[in-house]
């Protein structure tokens, strides 16, 4: 399914389309590219995108973005994704460089935007904190000022791939005595400092994404505040609606179906018991995939005639995480008997792993994505905004 | 229809629990995962001096005759504490075949070692193509004189790096797909000419491909009759489906626990978890699949120790209703626990991989969905 495309919307495709072509970078394309990657290796295509002035879509031109229509966005979001490249650093140029130059003065702005654009810079995410979940105003890290320097003491968890992060942007608590909302700021913090500790989380598919982060009387100078002392909450919400934006994942989810068919004509057979059962099962998921992608080409043809899409991040991350769930599910089940291998990680070719090549992440990929309907605010916190802002319960 | 357990069976059920509770904590399971071998011979020996290994078998074969309740018993336990030791390989499905269909002189050299804890087994089924077909089999058994010469590669096999004996289904006669000319095999793990390549699994065991270049068996280790190998094995499935969804009701009860105790404990938005009533409903639906599950699988185990004609439908059925019951309990555990459910330092996401594994094992529920609407 394709937008209406006017004829230079259509050559601006075909130009993303040939520049991945040609770009993307052989040495990224790993089974698993999320968890099987260097540090510098997954900075490769950041580096790429950054050099052809592509790496910061939703920016405004003054700030370095390429100063596309919202269907140029759209457009070079599909390319990207159908292709399955790794996507740019997502907490440094979707979540913390809006939030920089929307709110940020001008010597954060002039320090910290080029460096996220070239990916000098890699970011990390502290929201999350222990017994916080999906409740992110409950911040109990807590920064005291101190002359020029908040002191700040806490425990950030769930932090991705904080074990490569420069910076870290924090929710820390600044007026205890506030409503939880009213008293958390805004601060950015060098993970060099002293008292910044990073310990690994290993989830159940046995990756190592997501770390504890500790801080301990960490000084961090008060230049690093964003806007106003107390207003954080404000401009965690604005970052929040950027995470949410492009969770429909529907050129993932079309490449992973893609696969998925593959292995079952492959696999399963027709003579087998079940094959009848898959086919329908594919049909219904691939029906779900037209159905939410039909739903994002409708709200992006209302956006760029400038109507506000509303909580519709919240339908997209809903029903874009059950699909892949599903489909991951089905993969696994897919490849019968081999689903009860497992890649040990740090992934080496050394280790054995049984059965055919495109089996070999499915069970870790089925596990992995069972985190996809917790973070980023649950599921369940999903559909209670779609109740309360457009059902009006 | 609810099981009474005799004084017998509670007794069983009791030492079972004491040990796990005093020997087998979490810790300690994650501990012996983590070692080389993957398992503990410490905890095995145990298992048979508490009588476990000899717990199923009928007292004319030296056991203790406690026939497949016995095994429901154990596995249930089992699946509660998530013990990896090969019980289900070596005693359900090894014991149970040589029980079921060895001659009189095989049952006396192999029995009374696996009662005692000094033999561990592995079921050799599977193959790279044959996904839960007892009757896709290529790998073949030539007769040379009084041997057999074993080629081929068999998939997935659960236990085979701790092994000591594999029982290997391999075709002596017939077409690749054909029901009848599966044969079985018992065949020293160290035998010549078997390459074993390890791996480990989803729910932290074992298992090996294995690579058989001629090997030789010698003719009287030829289990059961010659080509009747597929009637066996749906026997020995319908006894392994017995016990894996025992197993798996062992694994819901404890997810469903623990997260009905972290939904009251856990506080989000200033209130209990627990008072959402989207979360309320979900901790219902998983509290009835539990009790679903608990009833078939003593419904199966029952029709299984009576010899229904059913039986074989009904453990498809169960393994599908079971399966998918489990699959729902294990997500949603792992889905209100949040990121925790995630994180492999909690318990529940290791009750997640074992019934992932469960629902892996001699066929998934879509497959015995399947078998279940294709039987009479």
């Amino acid at each position: 399914m394709e937008l209406d495309l006017s004829s230079e919307d259509a050559a601006f495709r075909d130009e993303v389309r040939a520049f991945i072509a040609e770009n993307y970078p052989q040495e990224m394309r790993v089974s698993n590219p999320e968890t099987d990657l260097t540090k510098e290796q997954s900075l490769l295509w950041h580096r790429i995108l950054h050099k052809k002035g592509w790496i910061a879509p939703l920016w405004p031109k003054e700030y370095g973005g390429p100063g596309w229509s919202v269907t140029q966005r759209f457009i070079f979001e599909q390319e990207t994704s159908r292709a399955g490249t790794l996507p740019p650093l997502a907490f440094s140029v979707t979540m913390v460089g809006p939030v920089i130059y929307t709110f940020g003065n001008d010597a954060q702005k002039k320090k910290f935007l080029p460096r996220i654009l070239s990916g000098e810079d890699w970011w990390c995410q502290g929201y999350s904190e222990p017994g916080s979940g999906s409740d992110l105003a409950s911040v109990r890290t807590k920064a005291v000022r101190d002359g020029d320097h908040y002191i700040v003491n806490g425990h950030k968890t769930w932090t991705t791939l904080a074990q490569h992060a420069d910076w870290i942007f924090c929710l820390v608590r600044t007026d205890p005595a506030a409503k939880p909302q009213a008293g958390i700021s805004f601060l950015l913090i060098d993970m060099k400092s002293p008292g910044v500790t990073v310990r690994p989380i290993i989830t159940i598919d046995g990756s190592h994404e997501v770390n504890d982060v500790f801080l301990e009387d960490v000084r961090v100078p008060v230049e690093n505040l964003i806007g106003e002392e107390n207003k954080g909450w404000t401009y965690a919400k604005f970052l929040l609606g950027n995470e949410r934006t492009s969770m429909a994942g529907i050129g993932r989810s079309t490449r992973y179906l893609g696969r998925l068919k593959q292995i079952v004509r492959t696999e399963v057979g027709e003579e087998d018991p079940a094959f009848g059962e898959f086919t329908r099962e594919i049909a219904r998921v691939e029906l779900d995939v037209l159905a939410l992608e039909a739903t994002e080409l409708r709200i992006v043809a209302q956006m760029s005639r400038g109507i506000d899409p509303g909580p519709a991040a919240s339908l997209f991350k809903i029903r874009g995480t059950e699909i892949f769930q599903r489909i991951t599910d089905l993969t696994h089940q897919a490849i019968g008997n081999y689903g009860l291998a497992i890649r040990e990680h740090p992934v080496t070719a050394n280790r054995f792993m049984p059965g055919p090549d495109y089996g070999h992440t499915a069970t870790e990929k089925y596990l992995n994505s069972r985190k996809l309907s917790i973070y980023g605010g649950s599921n369940e916190i999903q559909r209670n905004i779609i109740a309360k802002a457009v059902l009006g319960l | 229809m609810d099981i009474q357990l005799t004084e017998e069976q509670e007794l069983l059920r009791s030492s079972i629990q004491r040990f796990l509770r005093e020997q087998y904590d979490f810790d300690e399971r994650r501990k012996i995962v983590a070692t080389d071998e993957g398992w503990s011979r410490k905890h095995w020996k145990s298992f048979a001096e508490l009588g476990l290994c000899a717990a199923p078998f009928q007292e004319s074969s030296g056991g203790l005759g406690g026939g497949s309740l016995a095994t429901m018993i154990v596995m249930q336990e089992f699946g509660r504490s998530l013990v990896v030791e090969p019980y289900f390989e070596t005693v359900v499905l090894a014991g149970g075949l040589i029980e079921d269909v060895a001659s009189p002189e095989q049952r006396q050299a192999f029995l009374p070692k696996i009662m005692e804890g000094e033999a561990i087994w592995a079921l050799a089924w599977a193959e790279g193509r044959s996904r839960y077909d007892f009757n896709n089999v290529t790998t073949t058994a030539r007769r040379q004189g009084d041997k057999f010469v074993l080629s081929g590669t068999k998939a997935a096999v659960v236990g085979a790096p701790w092994a000591d004996k594999l029982i290997v289904s391999a075709r002596t006669s017939g077409g690749p797909r054909d029901r009848v000319g599966v044969s079985l095999f018992i065949v020293d793990r160290h035998a010549a000419n078997l390459r074993l390549q390890s791996f480990k699994t989803i729910d932290g065991r074992r298992a090996a491909e294995l690579t058989l270049m001629d090997v030789e068996v010698p003719a009287g280790q030829l289990l059961g009759v010659e080509g009747e190998g597929v009637v066996a094995l749906d026997a020995c499935r319908d006894r392994a489906i017995a016990a894996l969804c025992a197993e798996a009701v062992g694994a819901m009860s404890v997810l469903n626990s623990a997260t009905l105790e972290f939904s009251k404990a856990r506080k989000q938005f200033g209130v209990a978890l627990g008072s959402f009533q989207v979360l309320q409903h979900r901790m219902v639906d998983m509290f009835i699949a539990l009790e679903e599950s608990i009833s078939l699988t003593q419904h199966l185990n029952l029709s299984l120790a009576a010899h229904e004609p059913n039986g074989s439908k009904l453990a498809s059925g169960a393994k599908s209703k079971v399966g998918n019951a489990a699959r729902f309990v294990a997500e949603q555990a792992v889905q209100l626990h949040g990121g925790m459910g995630m994180s492999d330092e909690l318990n529940v996401g290791h009750y997640f991989k074992r019934i992932n594994s469960i629902n892996v094992q001699f066929g998934d529920p879509t497959y015995h969905l399947m078998r279940y609407a294709q039987q009479n």
